[in-house]
């Protein structure tokens, strides 16, 4: 469904990424491991359109994104949250929500629909809807952030990071979210420090390297042997 | 011995003006904030919808045409200036806007002196007649001029709490780039800050028409003090421009009292002044974490 | 992201300076040949050129966007004034050195400002300062004449010794042109020093010229004074010109012109600032004929297409942020 084919980007006038092959297939769960620095956010803004892709195809349901300006992808079913979940500080809770939900095409029962599933899948947004984003604990910006894409009814999530900087506890509740997204069928391209959370989550995973992917493997081999984990990972 | 009648008339007079600034100045803040944008440019926008609400006041008679035909003209110009000028220049430096858009001024006042000719143009009052305030006639359009400008503003803030599009605008001012990531359309959400912003320029124009007189100059006074009246009360911040707006012309028209009109003004410099060296974030807004 | 300039290679010092010559010949010359008009309106493309030089020192080396060199010009044409009404008989030197001590009073009270505030901020306020000047001068009539100004005589150029004589065009015009070529040397040969190079890189990057260690604000003071003696130092040649004084040389409207000089001839380069004036001034002669008054409608238009559309030469050198 997403393909990138020899991604190459530019992030500050550095060359980053060096030729990025990957693909998500509809509905799949897929990991994207590396240390830091190796070009993994970089490779979602180049998906976004938000750093400059230098050569290569992003493709999506076929369609080449190159062109499709930013603010575009919404529509096409592409849904991101960034590494620093970037809420809107000064818009309540539901004013977040709102940026979502109110898109041409979804009637108000419809956007009912979601605003109450999103309530669903994190009771604390309910209870802390009408304050402003920026007062809310890092934890629950995490899930405003992805409540927020989840709004966009997206084909596939791209998911940034979502525990870094979360208590134990909460990185429990991010699994279940990724899981419950995948059991609604949304794909989900998954960055992620947290090797352990990766594997279980991910169907495949892709590890990459200095701007390249270096490896792809099911997660399940991965699971099975953490060789290559430790090489590329040194974890 | 307290002149407290002058105190009560320059009062009123200060709400009267700052009221009318705050509309300028709100459209002013409201563009910077989401684009980076300082529009050198806006008091003339005044200016010209001063100019058309005049001439559609002498075609059709009626004062709130005016000010509907001003708006909706100036705010299509505004739409032309920012599709053709300004969106280029998104991202670049503010300092590149406040040339281009100084550019952009030189020839929008050059345009009205063609158009219109260097005679000054009346705008007659919406409301006649006065009451009685001390030993004055007070006009009442002043005081019906300072209720529409508080209802446009009133709108504005409205329309930019609750309501899609005002949800829209206040997350792109905020976060650019996640804004479009949401899917908002945030090339076509600038163009219409810019056009609210100049059709509120335009508006204010009409609505000071009645007090001076239109003139291809009288851009630049407005142009000077909404400048002001935004760094005092906190670039992008829309109330603190508001509030700011009023406290300046109050104190402009309280120094009116001892000094003369045309110094009175170094009072509005003062006040900037001070605020650049110790509260430069601006005066109205809460100390800056 | 530029770096210091390298020393000049042999040949291009050699056409520099060649090219400077055969423009030096041409302005002496160009007074014995023009008519009057043409004569006058040269002397005036050098003075307006030393102004627009001298925003040039803060926006085309610094990085600093002034709308208030009209306060300086103003300053320096109101110092030499005071010069030429109260000293009995009038005195040049004196003229130039009050209209010097003008501005360079108002440009200290800037250059503070100019440390505590950045981009924008500098821009506006520089826009209010003049302004603000421009009313105390407008209406403090006993003092500056108020609404008309000041008249005062022409004084003779005299230098102890040598010379005692009233100016013809002629001779002013080489008296302009010998202060105004002095000026510019002086001014090149500061760009070009260490202090220059400093400049230099407070445009390109402040944060990282402060983080190596070099007295940011000092250096911005520095320049503030320096380009507010020279415009001050136009103001005077003005007032000696003319031999008037008015607060329409204070308004914005002077400001606003140095900045189109700067943009359109081309910022950083000091000579640019002398083309911008000469060109603006040409054009607005030669327009003026066809549209009147209005030649500014398509001047306006000219100079904001520069502005958007030419970045590179023109506004490269104004601010270069790090990736906007």
């Amino acid at each position: 469904m997403l393909v990138l084919d020899d991604v190459h980007a530019n992030y500050d006038k550095a060359h980053v990424l060096h030729g990025v092959s990957i693909e998500v297939r509809a509905g799949e769960v897929v990991g994207l491991l590396g240390r830091n620095g190796v070009g993994k956010t970089t490779t979602l803004k180049a998906i976004m359109g938000l750093v400059r892709r230098t050569g290569g195809r992003v493709t999506f349901e076929g369609r080449d994104l190159a062109g499709v300006s930013p603010h575009a992808l919404a529509r096409l079913g592409i849904a991101w949250v960034p590494e620093e979940r970037r809420i809107f500080r000064l818009l309540t809770v539901l004013e977040n929500l709102r940026t979502g939900v109110e898109r041409p095409g979804t009637m108000p029962a419809r956007r009912e629909e979601l605003l109450d599933k999103a309530y669903r899948y994190f009771p604390i947004l309910r209870e802390r809807r009408h304050q402003a984003g920026g007062t809310l604990s890092g934890g629950e910006q995490q899930m405003l952030a992805i409540a927020r894409a989840m709004m966009l009814e997206p084909k596939i999530i791209l998911l940034d990071e979502p525990t870094e900087g979360l208590m134990p506890r909460m990185v429990g509740q991010i699994r279940e979210i990724v899981h419950a997204l995948h059991r609604d069928g949304v794909a989900i391209l998954l960055v992620e420090q947290n090797v352990p959370l990766t594997l279980e989550a991910a169907d495949r995973v892709y590890i990459m390297e200095k701007g390249v992917v270096r490896h792809q493997a099911p997660a399940t081999d991965l699971r099975a042997d953490q060789a290559v984990i430790h090489q590329y990972l040194g974890v | 011995m307290i002149p407290w009648d002058q105190i009560v008339i320059q009062t009123l007079n200060g709400l009267v003006n700052g009221m009318v600034l705050a509309i300028v100045a709100s459209g002013l803040t409201l563009i910077f904030g989401i684009m980076d944008i300082v529009n050198f440019a806006h008091g003339d926008l005044l200016m010209l919808g001063a100019f058309v609400g005049a001439a559609a006041l002498g075609a059709t008679g009626s004062f709130w045409i005016a000010l509907l035909a001003a708006a909706i003209a100036i705010a299509l110009l505004g739409v032309f200036l920012q599709v053709t000028a300004l969106r280029p220049l998104i991202g670049r430096d503010p300092l590149t806007t406040i040339l281009a858009t100084f550019g952009i001024s030189l020839v929008l006042q050059k345009y009205a002196l063609w158009q219109w000719g260097p005679s000054v143009r009346r705008i007659s009052e919406p409301v006649p007649g006065h009451f009685t305030l001390f030993h004055l006639q007070y006009p009442w359009y002043r005081v019906a001029t300072a209720l529409m400008a508080g209802a446009i503003i009133g709108g504005l803030w409205l329309f930019l709490k609750y309501g899609k599009y005002g949800i829209w605008i206040r997350a792109t001012t905020q976060d650019r780039v996640m804004a479009q990531a949401m899917g908002i359309p945030v090339p076509l959400v600038h163009t219409a800050v810019f056009a609210i912003g100049s059709a509120m320029a335009a508006a204010s124009g009409v609505l000071f028409g009645p007090f001076t007189g239109v003139t291809q100059t009288m851009g630049f006074d407005f142009t000077l003090r909404a400048f002001i009246v935004v760094v005092v009360g906190g670039m992008g911040n829309l109330g603190g421009s508001i509030l700011a707006a009023i406290f300046v012309s109050l104190l402009e028209a309280y120094a009116a009292i001892v000094v003369s009109p045309a110094q009175a003004v170094i009072v509005a410099f003062v006040v900037l002044v001070l605020t650049m060296l110790f509260r430069p974030t601006g005066l109205f807004v809460p100390t800056p974490k | 992201m530029t770096t210091v300039p390298a020393a000049r290679s042999a040949p291009s010092v050699a056409g520099y300076w060649a090219g400077f010559a055969i423009v030096l010949v041409l302005l002496v010359v160009a007074p014995l040949v023009l008519p009057p008009f043409w004569r006058r309106f040269v002397t005036e493309i050098l003075i307006w050129g030393l102004l627009a030089m001298s925003s040039d020192i803060l926006i085309g080396y610094t990085g600093m966007v002034s709308f208030g060199h009209s306060a300086f010009f103003g300053l320096g044409m109101y110092g030499a004034a005071a010069a030429l009404l109260t000293m009995k008989p009038p005195s040049l030197w004196l003229a130039l050195l009050y209209g010097l001590v003008g501005a360079g009073a108002v440009a200290v009270f800037v250059a503070y400002f100019a440390t505590r505030l950045r981009d924008i901020y500098f821009a506006i306020s520089t826009l209010v300062f003049s302004q603000i000047f421009y009313v105390i001068i407008f209406t403090w009539t006993d003092v500056t004449g108020g609404e008309n100004g000041l008249t005062f005589p022409q004084p003779p150029l005299t230098i102890t010794g040598l010379i005692e004589a009233r100016f013809t065009p002629e001779s002013f015009h080489w008296f302009v042109l010998a202060v105004v070529t002095t000026a510019y040397l002086l001014v090149r040969r500061i760009t070009r020093s260490p202090f220059g190079m400093v400049l230099q890189s407070i445009r390109e990057n402040e944060p990282r010229t402060r983080a190596v260690g070099y007295h940011v604000e000092r250096y911005k003071m520095v320049a503030v004074m320096l380009s507010g003696l020279v415009a001050g130092l136009a103001g005077a040649l003005y007032a000696i010109q003319n031999k008037f004084a008015a607060p329409d040389f204070v308004f914005f409207t002077v400001s606003g012109e140095v900045v189109i000089f700067n943009v359109m001839g081309g910022m950083g380069t000091l000579v640019g600032p002398f083309a911008g004036a000469a060109s603006f001034l040409l054009l607005r002669e030669g327009l003026s004929r066809f549209l009147t008054e209005y030649y500014l409608i398509p001047l306006g238009i000219i100079f904001t297409l520069i502005v958007i559309f030419l970045p590179q030469g023109l506004l490269g050198f104004l601010r270069r942020r790090l990736n906007q």
